[in-house]
Parts: C-alpha cells; sequence; structure tokens
C-alpha cells in the first residue's frame, strides 16, 4: 500500500468528478437546497392552515330550541360558530359540507332544566371530516361549559360547594425537556435524512468509478499501471467517502442556516397574535452537540455505504446495470431508518447490532439530549467493524479477474 | 525480452463450459523486435496480450516480462511495459496533459521528469496544439497521440499493442503502425497482435499463428513462406489453421 499512489488516484478522481456537473448537482447542490426547500414548503403550509383556522369559524345548524330561548342564545353568543338559518335536507347539506355540524335541542330543553328532568342534545357530524370535527368539538365545548353552568347554579341553590360534585382533579404534566419532545417529532427524521444523503451522495460517485470506467474502457488503462490493486480501490474508496460526506455536511449546514432563519421567519409571521395556534408549529430545539454526533455515527456509516456501493457497483458492466443493482439498496436503507422512526422502537443491545437501524434509533436519542454511552461504542464499535469487512470485500472485488472483465 | 512459457489460460464459462483462450501457449520477444500475434476474432489474441499485462493470471504457465515473472512481480511487470489496445478510452473530463502526467504519477515519476518527458513527447508527436484540451472533445487521432503518449511516459522496456488499430481510419492507423517501428527502433520488445494479414507482413519479425488459444505456426515471414511454399500471407494463415473455416473439422476446440 503507497499513500503516494493513494493521493494520487484519489486527486485525479476528485478533480475527474468535480468537472462533472452531474455529480456538483448530487453532491452540493441538491443536499443544500433540500432542506430549505422543505422547510419553505412546511412553513408555507402550516401558515396558510394557521391563518385559515383563524378566520374561518365552522358553519353549523341548529333544530329545535325555539321554546329553549335561553341555551339558544348563549350558543349563538359564543361567536366560535357560525349559526344559519335551518334547511330541511340539513343532512344533505352536511355531506355537501356546507354544514359542518348540526345541533339538535329536544322539545322543552331549559324548561327540563330548570325542573331537573333529563334531556339530551344531538350533534349530527360527519365522521372523519377534519372541519366537521371542529365544529363538533366547539359546540361540545360550549355544553361542557353550559353544563357546568348548570350544575354551579344547582349547587348555589342548594347551598353546596362549587367542588362538591368534584372531589379531584386529575392533570397531566409534561417533564421532559423541550429537546426531548423535538427529539421524537424531528429526531426521528434528521438522522434518517443524513443516513439517506450519506447514501445518495455515494451513489453516483461509487457508479461512475466502477461500472462508469468500465464501460468506458478507462479500466483497463488504469489496471495495467504499476499501481496495487489496494491502492486503486483505496484511492477510489476515499473519493466515493468524500462525496458521501460533502453532501451530508452541506446539508448540515444549510439545515443549520435554515433552523435559524427559517425559525425566526415563522415565528414573526405567525407571532402576533392567536397564542395557542402559533406554539404548536414552533420548531422543537435540538441539541446541536447531538447533532454533531449524529454526525459522528453516521462518518463509519458512510464508510460502510462507499464500500458496499463500490463494492456492488463493480460488478456491473456498464452504469445503466449498476443503477439497477444500487436502486434496490435504497429501499434497504429507507426500510431500518424508517422504522426506527417509528414511535416505541426503542434501543436494545441486539437492535445496536443492526446496520443503519442502530444509528438511527441512537440518532434519535442524541438530538433529544440523551447519550447512551455504552449503546453508542456498540453502535460505533459494530458499523466500523461492517465497514472495514464492506471496505475489505471491495479490494477482494477489484482482485477478482472475472468481476473486472466480467463478459 | 519477453518470454510466454507454456501460458494457459482456461475461462469456465456457465453456457459455454470451459474455454482453452489460451493453450500452452510460448513464445520468445527479443528487444529490438516485433513479434506478430495473428489470429482471428476469439483466438486468444486479447487473452494472451492481457495475461503478458498482469490483467490476467494464467491458470498455468507462466510469462516474463522485462525480466520479471508476472506471476511472482505483477506490479514490476506493468511498471516495465506500455499496453495499448483497441478497446481503451481515454479520461474525457482530463486534458491531454493531466492523462499524460496521471499515468507518470503512476508509474513513480517525479514532477519534473514528467513535464520533460510530456514535454518531449508533445513535441515527438506533435501534439502542442491540443495538450490542454478536455479529451471528450478529441478526434480519433488526437485520442490516439494522447494514447500513445501516455503508454510511454514511463519509458517502458516492453510494450504490448492489442489490435491497436481496429476501427481506425487509414491515417490513423498509419500513426499507430509508424509508431511501433519507433519503438523496435528504441530497442524496445514489442508484441502486436492482429487480424490483419497485411499488418504482420509489412511490421512484424517473427508471426505466431493462434488460433482456438493455440499457437500453431511461428516464424519470419521467409520462413513461413518457404515453410508453406505460399507467398501470400493469408494462404498461409488459412493452411496453418487447418484449412478453410467450413473444412474445419467439427469436433476441433474453438
Ligand atoms: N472473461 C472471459 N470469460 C469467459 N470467456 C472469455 C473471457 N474473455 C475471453 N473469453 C473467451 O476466450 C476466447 C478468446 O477470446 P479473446 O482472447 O478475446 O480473443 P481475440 O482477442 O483473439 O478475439 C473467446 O472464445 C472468448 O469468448
Ligand atoms: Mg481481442
Amino acid at each position: 500500500m503507497k499513500w503516494r499512489n493513494i493521493a494520487t488516484i484519489y486527486f485525479k478522481e476528485l478533480r475527474d468528478l468535480l468537472r462533472d456537473r452531474r455529480t456538483v448537482i448530487s453532491m452540493i447542490v441538491v443536499p443544500t437546497l433540500i432542506m430549505p426547500g422543505l422547510m419553505l414548503v412546511v412553513g408555507l403550509i402550516s401558515y396558510r392552515i394557521v391563518n385559515e383556522a383563524r378566520s374561518t369559524v365552522p358553519t353549523i345548524m341548529v333544530i329545535g330550541g325555539d321554546d329553549s330561548p335561553l341555551a339558544r342564545g348563549a350558543l349563538a353568543a359564543v361567536g366560535k360558530v357560525a349559526i344559519v338559518p335551518n334547511t330541511s335536507d340539513w343532512k344533505q347539506r352536511i355531506a355537501d359540507k356546507k354544514v359542518r355540524a348540526v345541533v339538535e335541542f329536544p322539545a322543552g330543553f331549559d324548561a327540563a332544566l330548570k325542573n331537573g328532568e333529563p334531556a339530551a342534545i344531538k350533534i349530527y357530524h360527519y365522521e372523519g371530516e377534519l372541519r366537521s370535527t371542529f365544529a363538533v368539538n366547539e359546540v361540545r365545548r360550549f355544553f361542557t361549559d353550559y353544563l357546568d353552568q348548570v350544575v354551579a347554579a344547582r349547587l348555589a341553590g342548594r347551598g353546596l360547594p362549587a367542588g362538591f360534585v368534584r372531589p379531584f382533579e386529575v392533570r397531566a404534566e409534561n417533564v421532559a425537556p423541550p429537546e426531548k419532545v423535538g427529539g421524537n417529532v424531528i429526531g426521528g427524521i434528521i438522522p434518517y435524512f443524513f443516513l439517506l444523503l450519506s447514501f445518495t451522495g455515494a451513489m453516483y460517485p461509487a457508479m461512475d468509478l466502477t461500472a462508469g470506467e468500465k464501460e468506458r474502457g478507462t479500466m483497463e488503462m488504469i489496471l495495467c499501471s504499476p499501481v496495487a490493486r489496494v491502492d486503486l480501490v483505496l484511492g477510489k474508496f476515499f473519493m466515493v467517502l468524500t462525496a458521501s460526506l460533502t453532501t451530508v455536511v452541506c446539508s448540515l449546514l444549510s439545515m443549520g442556516c435554515t433552523f435559524l432563519a427559517g425559525g425566526a421567519l415563522l415565528n414573526n409571521a405567525l407571532g402576533d397574535g392567536a397564542g395557542g395556534v402559533t406554539r404548536a408549529v414552533t420548531l422543537p430545539t435540538l441539541d446541536p452537540l447531538g447533532v454533531l454526533a449524529v454526525i459522528g455515527m453516521v462518518v463509519p456509516m458512510a464508510v460502510l455505504f462507499s464500500a458496499v456501493l463500490l463494492t456492488v457497483s463493480l460488478f456491473a458492466k456498464s452504469f445503466k446495470e449498476a443503477q439497477t443493482y444500487v436502486s434496490p439498496l435504497v429501499i434497504l436503507i429507507i426500510l431500518p431508518a424508517v422504522v426506527g422512526m417509528l414511535p416505541g422502537v426503542e434501543l436494545n443491545a441486539r437492535l445496536a447490532l443492526v446496520p443503519i437501524l442502530n444509528v438511527s434509533l441512537v440518532s434519535k436519542e442524541l438530538v433529544s439530549g440523551v447519550w447512551h454511552w455504552n449503546y453508542l461504542g456498540l453502535i460505533f464499535g459494530s458499523t466500523c467493524v461492517y465497514a472495514g469487512v464492506a471496505l475489505a470485500l471491495a479490494v477482494k472485488m477489484f482482485n477478482r479477474e472475472d468481476v473486472i472483465f466480467r463478459t | 525480452m519477453i518470454e510466454a512459457r507454456n501460458l494457459t489460460k482456461t475461462f469456465r464459462d456457465r453456457k459455454r463450459g470451459e474455454i482453452h483462450a489460451a493453450d500452452d501457449i510460448s513464445f520468445r520477444v527479443l528487444p529490438g523486435q516485433i513479434y506478430g500475434l495473428l489470429g482471428a476474432n476469439g483466438a486468444g489474441k486479447t487473452t494472451t496480450m492481457r495475461l503478458l499485462a498482469t490483467l490476467l493470471r494464467p491458470t498455468r504457465g507462466t510469462a516474463v516480462v522485462a525480466g520479471f515473472d508476472v506471476c511472482a512481480a505483477p506490479e514490476k511487470v506493468r511498471a516495465n511495459i506500455g499496453f495499448l489496445a483497441a478497446s481503451t478510452a481515454l479520461y474525457g473530463r482530463l486534458t491531454a496533459r493531466e492523462t499524460i502526467a496521471y499515468f507518470g504519477q503512476l508509474n513513480g515519476l517525479k514532477d519534473a521528469e514528467i513535464k520533460a518527458r510530456t514535454q518531449r513527447l508533445a513535441d515527438e508527436l506533435d501534439m502542442g496544439e491540443f495538450l490542454d484540451r478536455r479529451c471528450e472533445k478529441f478526434s480519433t487521432g488526437m485520442k490516439q497521440k494522447t494514447s500513445i503518449a501516455r503508454t510511454l511516459i514511463h519509458d517502458p522496456a516492453a510494450m504490448v499493442f492489442d489490435e491497436p488499430t481496429v476501427g481506425l481510419d487509414v491515417m490513423a492507423a498509419r500513426t499507430i503502425v509508424r509508431f511501433v517501428r519507433d519503438c523496435r527502433a528504441r530497442g524496445k520488445t514489442v508484441i502486436y497482435s492482429t487480424h490483419v494479414m497485411s499488418e504482420v507482413e509489412k511490421l512484424c519479425d517473427v508471426i505466431g499463428i493462434i488460433h482456438g488459444g493455440r499457437l500453431l505456426a511461428e516464424g519470419s515471414l521467409a520462413d513461413l513462406r518457404t515453410r508453406y511454399r505460399e507467398q501470400d500471407m493469408e494462404e498461409i494463415f488459412v493452411r496453418a489453421v487447418g484449412g478453410e473455416p467450413a473444412a474445419a473439422s467439427p469436433g476441433g476446440r474453438s
């Protein structure tokens, strides 16, 4: 193994690839733009949803209740719903989404309440329709309040304290740090993103440097230079790894900028008024040290990907053939990463040995600021072992003449 | 010197079974000599050349190139040969100068040496005008000159040419032939494979006729002419391989 030769090959491949517009696009432009692009889309959509939720109140109809002006008047006074005059085809109107819900008062509702007789309000709605659900929620909230008022009045009438029918309360309180909340929502996505990018970043150069060279007829030329096969593989491997990591770093930097700039923008746009809604779309905070550690875990992963991609695409005779081998591998990357994103899948010693899934799982913890040192060691170690094996395999493949000169 | 000793390469093909692409081939080429390997398509020329260039490992036998054994010291062999085949291409996104320098570096030359040699080769081959342009836009002639320059950058003692004129026009082919003669004039050991009769007639000091992986006849043009009592190379070739293809024995190895 001669480092001089490895460096020669590496820099030649680097120069060659940088002159190829396709590589530059897949290595630098796409990963840089994808995060801001995604954030922009998400930001715009949530902005519109929030705005719409703020500006439109659901329309409902009220059937009956002419003899109960008290309850009916209270409902109309709330203002969270718009009451339209009722028509006989109200069922059809719900289906047509002209009316979101219909409230039916029983005859003599006011009187029934006054006399302490049982009474039932009916709410007609359209199951599974989001705005219908909103309307039902508003109506329910009104009636719950109204019920409380009635109860309070009755208790007061009998000289009982307000807590008489509610002897204790149950309250849930969140103790997870904000990072942890963010960790579950975004934490699964970010490492998955890095994993995917480290793979896609390596994909094109790996195919170009092996199958592409075979196809163009330059492989034979380089193989009859005095360079040892190991040096050739390593030079090419370092190039593929560079492409992979450049992709990750570009996306990391652009993601950082997007979070800072986009987060500020989003908050500005939504900041005024409607406090409750705004909080729902505020970006969760991530542990920046954790994000860096995720990158640290992605490095051996990128080594593994680069070596595997080199091995697989070296087998192909042409770039096209290499694509047919490599494309299914993308699924192989996506699957464990998606499993890792599922809520409830927790890290254990056995899962820590499953490549890709282990990094995906531990990364979820890392971005939420939780450091499982023993798992981290196990995962980093095992990924390094897999990467080493894959690299050795790549060298072995380059030494196999039936692979190099496949007919 | 290039010396093949019982060089044998057997491929295992799923459909065709065992293929004896090179079958017990022995020959010797001295410095300042051009050895022509003449054979039809599929005769085993490329396989033999690749064995000499250490791109393939022999199944049996061996070869010694410029004093090094292809099995024992393949990297030393590669450092001492220039290999030029019709099928080899250039890196499209590199310039001619970068291509030549790349091979100079891989052969362990120092930068100053590479610069000087590149200049000399560029002058000899008249490459000055396109030396700093990318290879992808080159004409066939320019590509060829670049290929020649990169095979010569380390001044190898042995040259291996595998059908270098295939697919070239007359002028380009003549450049190659002139260049091969040049190599001989400089005392290099040259082996040249082709299926073109006239090329071996014009170029080669010793001719080996290869068929079905076997070296069937060997000698200078004059030797072969007296042995087969024929003047025409094509007739000699047909006689050497055992008659017209249609008349060839059906059970024969191919
Ligand atoms: N890598 C290989 N695998 C299997 N068979 C091969 C391989 N390379 C060459 N052959 C077979 O070996 C024989 C000789 O091929 P080759 O040396 O390319 O002949 P030539 O160069 O004279 O046309 C042919 O039958 C060819 O199909
Ligand atoms: Mg051939």
